[in-house]
Parts: C-alpha cells; sequence; structure tokens
C-alpha cells in the first residue's frame, strides 16, 4: 500500500474527500431520514442483485445450448442460434424488453390465457424483465461460449474419448469446465454490464433501484441527491462483483504459460 | 382527408409515409438515432484518443485523473449517468452564465443527448485505444523519438497507423453500442427510433408491426457497420502479414 499513497494521491484524496463533504452538508438529504424510502431502497437493492443473479443464471443455461450449437452443431442448429444471437445483440435491450412487455403482454387478454392459472403472474410487470434481460444473456453468452467450446485443446476431448467416457459425462465433466474456466474473466464483466442493463426495467413499472430514485425525485422534488446515492450503490455492487469473480477465478488453479 | 380506424389498415398502411402511416415518425426517429450516434461517437473519439494518451504518458496527475474517470463511467449504469449529466449539464452551464451576469439558455435536447453519450463513449474508447496503443511494437516508437521526431510527429507517422488495426475491432464494437445507446434517451423523452416506436405502437395497438420493423432498422445499422469496419480492418491491416498459418 506504501507505493499507492505518492503525495499527488494524497493531494486527489483530499479533494475528493472535500467534495464529499460538500455534497454532505450542503446537499438535501433530509427523505434518507424517511423509513418509507428506506425500506423502498433496501427492496430496491435486493430487487436489482436478485434480476442480476437470476438472469444471469438462466441465460448462462440458455446460453450452453446456444454456443454449443454454433460451434459444432450441424447447420440447421447452428443457423437458428447465429440469428438468435444476431438479433439480440443487433437491437437495444429496451426494445426488447418493451416488445415483450407491451406486445406479448397484450396478446393474452382475452384469451384462455386470462382464464388460466397462470394469469396471476402473467399479469404482473416482473415476468417480462426476467424473460428479456435472460434472452439478453443467453445472446451475449451464447457468442462468448461459442467461442470458449472451440478452444478446449483437442486433445482433452480425444483422450476423454479415448478412455471410454461416454459423451454428456465427457461434456459435463471436462468440455463445458474447461471452456467457462477459459471465458470466467469475460463473464464477470459481463455479469458487470447486466447489472448496469437492469435500471432498464424501471420502464415496465418494476421497482429496483433506480425506480427508487426517481420516485424520490418526484415526491420530494430533489434531483441530484437520490441520483447521487444511486450511483454510488452501484459502484459498490459493481465492486462486490469484480470482487466475487476474482475468488473464482482464484478458486481454479491455473498454470499461466 | 380523414382516415380509417386502425383496426381496418394493414401492416403497409401502418408503416407508409403520410396522415394515416407512422412511417415518417419512425424514419425521422432512425434519423435522429444515427445522427446523435454518429455525434456522441465522434466527440467520444476525441476524448478516447485525449485519454489514452494522458493515461500512457500523461503526469502522473493525469494518468490518475484518467483513470477515475474511466473507472466511474464504466461502473456506473449508463442510464444513471445520463440521468445525472441530463440535469446537471444544463443546470451547471446556466449557474455559470449567471455568475457571469448573462441570462440563462435552453440547451437544445439533441445537444444534451450527444454530450452525455459522448461523455460515456469516451470512457471506453479510452480503454480501446490505450490497449490498441499498447499493442504497437516498443521498438518502433523507440526508433521513431531515435530519428529525432516530435512527439506529435510520432503520434502521426507511427503510432496511429499502427495502432488503428488493432484499434479497428474494439472500436466497432464500441460504434454498435453506441447505436443502441442512442435508445436510452428515449427515456429522458427524446424522439429517436425506440422512442418512436413506442408512440406509434402503443396509439394504434399494432405491437407486432412497429417493434419489429424498428428492430430490423437497428439491425440494418448493425449488419452495414460490421462490414464497414471488416473493410476498414482490412485496409488497416494492408501489408500485414497474416498470423494464421
Amino acid at each position: 500500500m506504501a507505493g499507492f499513497w505518492k503525495p499527488h494521491r494524497v493531494g486527489m484524496a483530499v479533494v475528493a474527500l472535500g467534495l464529499v463533504a460538500l455534497a454532505v452538508i450542503y446537499g438535501r438529504w433530509e427523505w434518507l431520514a424517511n423509513p418509507k424510502y428506506q425500506m423502498l431502497f433496501v427492496k430496491g437493492i435486493w430487487l436489482s442483485i436478485w434480476l442480476t443473479v437470476v438472469t444471469m443464471c438462466v441465460g448462462m443455461v440458455l446460453a450452453i445450448p446456444i454456443g454449443l450449437a454454433q460451434a459444432v452443431g450441424p447447420w440447421y442448429l447452428a443457423a437458428p442460434a447465429r440469428v438468435f444471437c444476431t438479433v439480440i445483440r443487433g437491437t437495444p435491450l429496451l426494445m426488447q424488453i418493451w416488445l415483450l412487455y407491451y406486445g406479448l403482454g397484450s396478446l393474452f387478454p382475452g384469451t384462455w390465457v386470462q382464464k388460466s392459472d397462470l394469469w396471476p403472474i402473467l399479469r404482473q410487470a416482473w415476468p417480462y424483465a426476467v424473460v428479456a434481460l435472460s434472452l439478453s444473456v443467453a445472446g451475449y453468452e451464447g457468442e462468448v461460449l461459442r467461442g470458449a467450446f472451440k478452444s478446449v485443446p483437442h486433445g482433452q476431448l480425444e483422450a476423454a474419448k479415448a478412455m471410454g467416457i461416454p459423451r454428456f459425462t465427457l461434456f459435463r465433466r471436462i468440455w463445458l469446465p474447461q471452456a467457462l474456466q477459459r471465458v470466467l474473466p469475460t463473464i464477470g464483466g459481463e455479469t458487470v454490464l447486466q447489472l448496469k442493463s437492469t435500471p432498464l426495467v424501471s420502464t415496465i413499472t418494476i421497482m429496483e433501484t433506480y425506480a427508487v430514485a426517481g420516485r424520490i425525485r418526484q415526491d420530494t422534488f430533489i434531483i441530484y441527491e437520490p441520483l447521487l446515492l444511486l450511483a454510488v450503490i452501484y459502484m459498490c455492487l459493481t465492486g462486490l462483483i469484480v470482487l466475487l469473480f476474482r475468488w473464482f477465478e482464484a478458486q481454479t488453479p491455473s498454470r499461466t504459460a | 382527408m380523414a382516415c380509417p380506424p386502425v383496426s381496418q389498415l394493414s401492416a403497409f398502411d401502418l408503416l407508409g409515409l403520410g396522415e394515416c402511416g407512422w412511417g415518417d415518425t419512425l424514419l425521422l426517429g432512425f434519423g435522429n438515432s444515427i445522427l446523435i450516434a454518429l455525434g456522441a461517437y465522434a466527440l467520444g473519439f476525441g476524448i478516447g484518443v485525449a485519454g489514452a494518451f494522458g493515461k500512457l504518458y500523461g503526469g502522473p496527475v493525469t494518468k490518475d485523473m484518467a483513470a477515475v474517470y474511466t473507472t466511474l463511467v464504466r461502473a456506473v449504469p449508463e442510464l444513471v449517468l445520463i440521468l445525472i449529466l441530463y440535469y446537471a449539464v444544463p443546470g451547471l452551464l446556466n449557474q455559470a452564465l449567471v455568475a457571469m451576469g448573462r441570462e440563462t439558455i435552453v440547451l437544445p435536447q439533441f445537444l444534451t443527448g450527444v454530450v452525455v453519450l459522448a461523455f460515456v463513449q469516451g470512457a471506453y474508447q479510452t480503454e480501446v485505444l490505450r490497449g490498441a496503443i499498447l499493442a504497437v511494437p516498443h521498438g518502433q516508437i523507440e526508433a521513431a523519438r531515435a530519428m529525432g521526431m516530435s512527439p506529435l510527429l510520432v503520434a502521426r507517422r507511427v503510432i496511429f497507423p499502427l495502432m488503428t488495426a488493432n484499434a479497428v475491432p474494439g472500436l466497432g464494437n464500441l460504434w454498435l453500442n453506441a447505436t443502441k445507446d442512442t435508445a436510452l434517451l428515449a427515456v429522458i423523452g427524446f424522439a429517436e427510433l425506440t422512442k418512436a416506436t413506442f408512440q406509434a405502437s402503443s396509439t394504434t395497438k399494432a405491437f407486432f408491426v412497429f417493434y419489429p420493423a424498428a428492430m430490423g432498422l437497428y439491425l440494418l445499422i448493425s449488419l452495414v457497420s460490421i462490414l464497414g469496419f471488416g473493410q476498414i480492418e482490412k485496409w488497416a491491416r494492408r501489408g500485414q502479414r497474416d498470423v494464421r498459418g
């Protein structure tokens, strides 16, 4: 740490602390004392984390067959997978979310779906958010995994075949783990991007962290302070994700040539 | 001329130009999106070049300032940054104008959008360009310095030509991001393609006409850009040996 605190950095830290102090002293923070807003923020942060984790997991599960189809699949599987990835990656996520929520959501009323047991779930906003964010992950990670599956050394797979390991076991114990290990840093970066995409679902009435700040702005007409708090919250969450993935990467011993 | 009710219009009528169709609204939004993306990308490139050279060759303070800028911008969601800057930039500008004893102005929304997205683009472009400069063989730069070239001349004659090939793939991705990030301006009410699509589809309820059409337009930009950047990379790599044996 001694190398970090050079004289100019001490100066910059003092300036930064001064700015924080100015924001705290001269800003209007009285709304933070309101238990209603505290509760909203806690729920919102929890929802942001939940959305990031769930959609990353669902999306990765979807991305594995998509990546596999593109890497080694026959053309009739590879072509649709490629089209899916191109469409997801080539259009704005906001538009995908709105298409699902407003478009797909408008098809259901008046059909059998409205009478079915699924309706209480499908009339809410969160299923559409989860589906849209998961499909987005699937599109981006499918492309990442395509490269990852191809980059596993062929000798590994041949050796496993020579050992008589069944195809599914080979995939589960040799091919997939090695592919995932190679792209772990990339997936870490994509998780940060995914966290930064979650504010988009506030546009379809989901009260995650960003929407909470918007609500406070509407209630109290205070503009900057909730937004600054928002930026700090997202920076902390980003830091957590970076640390988590650093820990993940340390778990698998790797030899760097 | 009165238009027939929406239910009697076909997809072609809805997407058509003129009184009954929404085609002109969509195309206007599309044009706005492209203009904002171009402006933000160009301005972001300027920030990126300055940031990359600052990070690599600047003094200790410049280096750390650039690091703070890129880290902060890349850690906070674009939507949050856009909102902060959307309120802060005109606010600060007007405070400065008042302090100088002039009258306040209303910034055109278009300009604010471009500046805000350029600020975000600049952080990412800094990182791409920094990586590309680092990939230039060090001997080339040293040789140029040994020839007595001034820093500007080294940058213009040696670093830029050699780094272009390394930077093009990353810059291409960022251009695609820039076109898609324009959609975020819909949230602050700017009439770009996503907002136009939203208005057209919520008025007519023809969601599955307008959204696929707009997505087709976005895809069109993406595909054309991918082809274009492929050509640029080919041009930038002219004379280089193909490493794939």
